[in-house]
C-alpha cells in the first residue's frame, strides 16, 4: 500500500492532515495555473479553446489524489485540471497542449483537455460526451481477462449533461453487467453549456439512477473538500474491494463559462450568489486553516511556489517549436503497406 | 468434405484464440448460443473466459474493445449486423480511428461487420458499410470475397496495430464452399485478378466478385473475354493492380453493392481516371445498387443490387463504346 493509498481511508480522509494537504495543493496549483491559461487565451496566445474547471476542483483533485498513479485509470474531462494535477499529469504537458508545442503528449495533432497519455492509465478524452465510461471499462475488463485487475480502480468524470447520452448510459450498464471497479465521478454544475437541469432530466437527483443501474451511488457538496474527502474515497475504496461500478453525484457550480469565449450570462444572480455558488478553493482553504491543517501563511508559500512552476511551464512551451507540416507524417495508421499506395491527397500525373 | 465462407471465419477465431492469448470476442448472443449466424459456435465452451456476451450497446462494445486494446488486448467484436454498427459510429470513427494519430498509442482492434443484402432481410439487416467507414483515416477495411482470403485475411486483420473492419458478406457464409484453406495468400493491400481477360476491367469487391464472375462467363459465350479484379480490401485500396489490369483492357466497370453516391467504386474511377487517363479507351464506369434503402421483398432486393445481368447490360455499352 503506498502513502497516499494509505491515506485515503474514506473513514479518516475527511481528518488526515496529509491526504486533504495533497487534495488541496492540486486545487491550488490548477486554479493558479488554470488563471494563467485564462490570461493567456485573452491575450491571444492560445491554440483553439480554453475550458476551465473553477469551482470544481476539490471534486477532481479528491478523485485524483484517491486513485494511485500507475496502478489505477483516470479518464479526466475538460473541468479536469486539478484531478489530473493530483493524478500525476505533469503542468508542462498541459501547457504544451495549450500552447501548440510540437513537444507536447498530442504533437499538435489535437489539443487543450484531449491531452492524454493512455499508454500510462490516461486516457485522451474525445467531444463526445460519455464515450469515456466504456473505454475505461474496457482497460479494466483487459486487465481482469490478463489476470491483473489487482485491486485496480478506474475513474472518469463526467458533466450533468452528459448524463443524457447514449454512450453514457451504455457505458455504465456495460460496466455493471460485467461488475467492473469503475467509479464515475458527475460533476452536476447545473449547466450544460447553457443548457440548465431541467431541461436536461426530470429525475429530482442524477443520483436516483445508479439504483437503476445495480450501482453504488453517492451525493457529495461539491464545493465541499472534506465532504467530498469522505465520499470520494469510500467510492473508490467500494469498487477497489470489488463491489462494482460506483456513481458519485457532486452539486456544484462552474466559476466560469463553458469556455473562457463563454461568459455565462445564462446563470441567474440568485444561484451565482447561493450557497453553490462558493467558490471551493476558499472553503478548503478555511476548512485546512480552521483545522490546523496548513497554516495561512503556509498556503501562500504554496501560492508562490506553485506561481513560479506554472510560469516555467508557461515560459518553456512558449519557447518550444510548433508541429512542422512539413515534417509530420501524413498518415493516421501504425500499419505501413508497401504494396497498396496511400490515397493521394495532392494530384497524381502518370 | 467442404469448408463455407463462415465455417472459415469460425476457424480463424479458434486459430487466433489458440495461438494469441490477448485475443477475445465480444458480442450480442456469441457465448453459448454461437452468434446469430453461428459463427462462433462452439467457441465459448472451449475457451470459456475469453468469448462473452454483451449487452445490445454498441457504442459501449466498441468503446470497451478500445479500452482493452490501450492495454495490450486483441479484442474481436461481432456486430450481429453491420447496419447496427451505426449505432457504434460515434465509437469507431472518432475513438478507435483517431486514437493512434492523437495519441501514439495504438488500438488493434477488429470489427466483423456481417454486411450485404440476402433476400427478405429488408432496409436494416442488408447494408454494406464499407465505403463510410473507408472515408474516415485511421480504419482498415477488409472485404475478403473467398474462403480463404475470409480465413487468412480476419488472421490478418488481427495481427494488425490498427482497427480493422472486417466486413463478411452474408450471402456468402454458407452459399460459398471451398474443399480447403489455401496457403497461398496474399498480403493485406494487394489485390487479386481472379479473372483474366483482354477487352475490359470489372473491379469488384466482397459478394460482387462472385456476380461479376457470372456476368463475365456469361459474355464469354459471345467471345469477350472480361478480366475480373477483386479488390479484398478496399483500405488500403491496390491502385497498381488495377491500373496494371486497366492497362490491358482499356476499359474499367466498377461494380459494388454499397448505395451508389461516392463510395468505394467511386474511388475506383476517381483514382482510374486520375493516374490512368491515358489507359483508357471508354470512360470509366460504375456500377451500384440503386439509390434508396435496400427493399424487404426479393423481387425488389433483387433489382436493387448489382446482378450477373444488370453488370452483363453494362459491359456491352462499355465495350460497345
Amino acid at each position: 500500500m503506498s502513502r497516499l493509498e494509505a491515506l485515503a481511508q474514506p473513514a479518516e480522509a475527511a481528518t488526515n492532515r496529509e491526504f486533504l494537504r495533497s487534495v488541496f495543493a492540486s486545487m491550488l496549483r490548477a486554479r493558479i495555473l488554470e488563471n494563467k491559461l485564462s490570461s493567456l487565451y485573452k491575450a491571444g496566445k492560445i491554440v483553439g479553446g480554453v475550458y476551465l474547471g473553477r469551482g470544481q476542483e476539490a471534486v477532481s483533485a479528491t478523485l485524483g489524489t484517491a486513485l494511485i498513479q500507475g496502478r489505477d485509470f483516470f479518464a479526466p474531462l475538460i473541468r479536469d485540471q486539478a484531478g489530473r494535477t493530483a493524478f500525476g499529469e505533469p503542468l508542462i504537458d498541459c501547457t504544451r497542449t495549450y500552447l501548440g508545442s510540437v513537444e507536447g503528449p498530442m504533437r499538435g495533432r489535437d489539443g487543450n483537455i484531449h491531452r492524454g497519455r493512455p499508454g500510462q492509465g490516461a486516457p485522451a478524452m474525445i467531444s463526445h460526451l460519455g464515450a469515456q465510461v466504456s473505454v475505461v471499462a474496457g482497460m479494466l475488463f483487459a486487465r481482469r481477462l490478463k489476470g491483473d485487475l489487482d485491486g485496480r480502480v478506474g475513474a472518469t468524470c463526467i458533466g450533468d449533461g452528459a448524463t443524457s447520452t447514449g454512450s453514457f448510459h451504455e457505458g455504465l450498464n456495460l460496466a455493471a453487467v460485467e461488475r467492473l471497479p469503475l467509479v464515475v465521478v458527475v460533476g452536476n454544475n447545473q449547466f450544460a453549456y447553457s443548457t440548465p437541469n431541467d431541461r436536461q432530466f426530470a429525475c429530482a437527483d442524477l443520483v436516483e439512477r445508479a439504483r437503476g443501474y445495480g450501482i453504488g451511488g453517492f451525493s457529495v457538496d461539491g464545493t465541499d473538500l472534506l465532504a467530498c474527502a469522505s465520499v470520494l474515497t469510500e467510492a473508490v475504496r467500494r469498487a477497489r474491494a470489488g463491489m462494482g461500478p460506483q456513481m458519485v453525484v457532486a452539486r456544484l457550480l462552474r466559476l466560469s463559462g463553458h469556455g473562457e469565449h463563454d461568459d455565462a450570462s445564462y446563470v441567474p444572480g440568485d444561484v451565482r450568489d447561493g450557497h453553490y455558488g462558493r467558490d471551493c478553493v476558499e472553503v478548503a482553504m478555511r476548512q485546512l486553516v480552521e483545522n490546523h491543517f496548513a497554516t495561512i501563511e503556509e498556503i501562500r508559500g504554496w501560492q508562490e511556489k506553485f506561481a513560479a512552476e506554472v510560469q516555467r511551464a508557461v515560459a518553456q512551451a512558449q519557447q518550444e517549436p510548433a508541429p512542422d507540416p512539413y515534417r509530420e507524417k501524413w498518415t493516421a495508421l501504425a500499419t505501413r503497406f508497401p504494396l497498396a499506395n496511400p490515397t493521394p491527397s495532392q494530384p497524381v500525373f502518370p | 468434405m467442404s469448408i463455407t465462407y463462415i465455417d472459415a471465419i469460425r476457424e480463424a477465431q479458434l486459430t487466433l484464440l489458440r495461438e494469441d492469448p490477448r485475443v477475445f470476442l465480444y458480442g450480442q448472443d456469441i457465448a453459448t448460443f454461437g452468434g446469430a449466424f453461428k459463427a462462433t459456435k462452439g467457441l465459448a465452451e472451449m475457451y470459456p473466459n475469453r468469448v462473452f456476451d454483451c449487452p445490445i450497446s454498441e457504442d459501449a462494445m466498441i468503446g470497451l474493445a478500445v479500452g482493452a486494446a490501450i492495454e495490450g488486448m486483441r479484442p474481436i467484436v461481432e456486430m450481429q449486423f453491420a447496419d447496427f454498427s451505426s449505432i457504434a459510429f460515434n465509437q469507431i470513427v472518432n475513438q478507435a480511428a483517431t486514437h493512434f494519430y492523437r495519441t501514439a498509442v495504438p488500438v488493434p482492434i477488429t470489427v466483423r461487420l456481417p454486411s450485404g443484402g440476402t433476400a427478405g432481410s429488408g432496409p436494416f439487416h442488408s447494408q454494406s458499410m464499407e465505403g463510410i467507414y473507408a472515408q474516415y483515416p485511421g480504419l482498415i477495411v477488409l472485404t475478403p470475397a473467398s474462403v480463404s482470403d475470409a480465413y487468412h485475411m480476419l488472421i490478418d486483420a488481427v495481427g494488425l496495430n490498427d482497427p480493422v473492419i472486417y466486413c463478411e458478406h452474408k450471402f456468402l457464409y454458407r452459399w460459398l464452399k471451398a474443399k480447403t484453406i489455401h496457403n497461398d495468400h496474399l498480403p493485406i493491400g494487394q489485390a487479386r485478378i481472379v479473372r483474366t481477360g483482354k477487352h475490359a476491367t470489372v473491379v469488384a469487391y466482397s459478394a460482387m466478385v462472385h456476380e461479376a464472375v457470372r456476368a463475365a462467363d456469361r459474355l464469354h459465350h459471345d467471345g469477350w473475354e472480361i478480366e475480373v479484379v477483386d479488390l479484398r480490401s478496399v483500405k488500403p485500396l491496390d491502385i497498381d493492380t488495377v491500373l496494371a489490369s486497366v492497362a490491358r483492357t482499356g476499359r474499367l466497370l466498377a461494380v459494388g453493392e454499397a448505395f451508389p453516391w461516392g463510395g468505394v467504386t467511386a474511388e475506383v474511377v476517381a483514382r482510374v481516371a486520375g493516374e490512368g487517363f491515358h489507359l483508357l479507351d471508354a470512360p470509366p464506369q460504375r456500377l451500384n445498387a440503386r439509390d434508396t434503402p435496400v427493399p424487404y421483398h426479393p423481387q425488389l432486393w433483387a433489382a436493387h443490387r448489382p446482378t450477373p445481368e444488370s453488370i452483363c447490360e453494362a459491359l456491352r455499352k462499355l465495350l460497345a463504346f
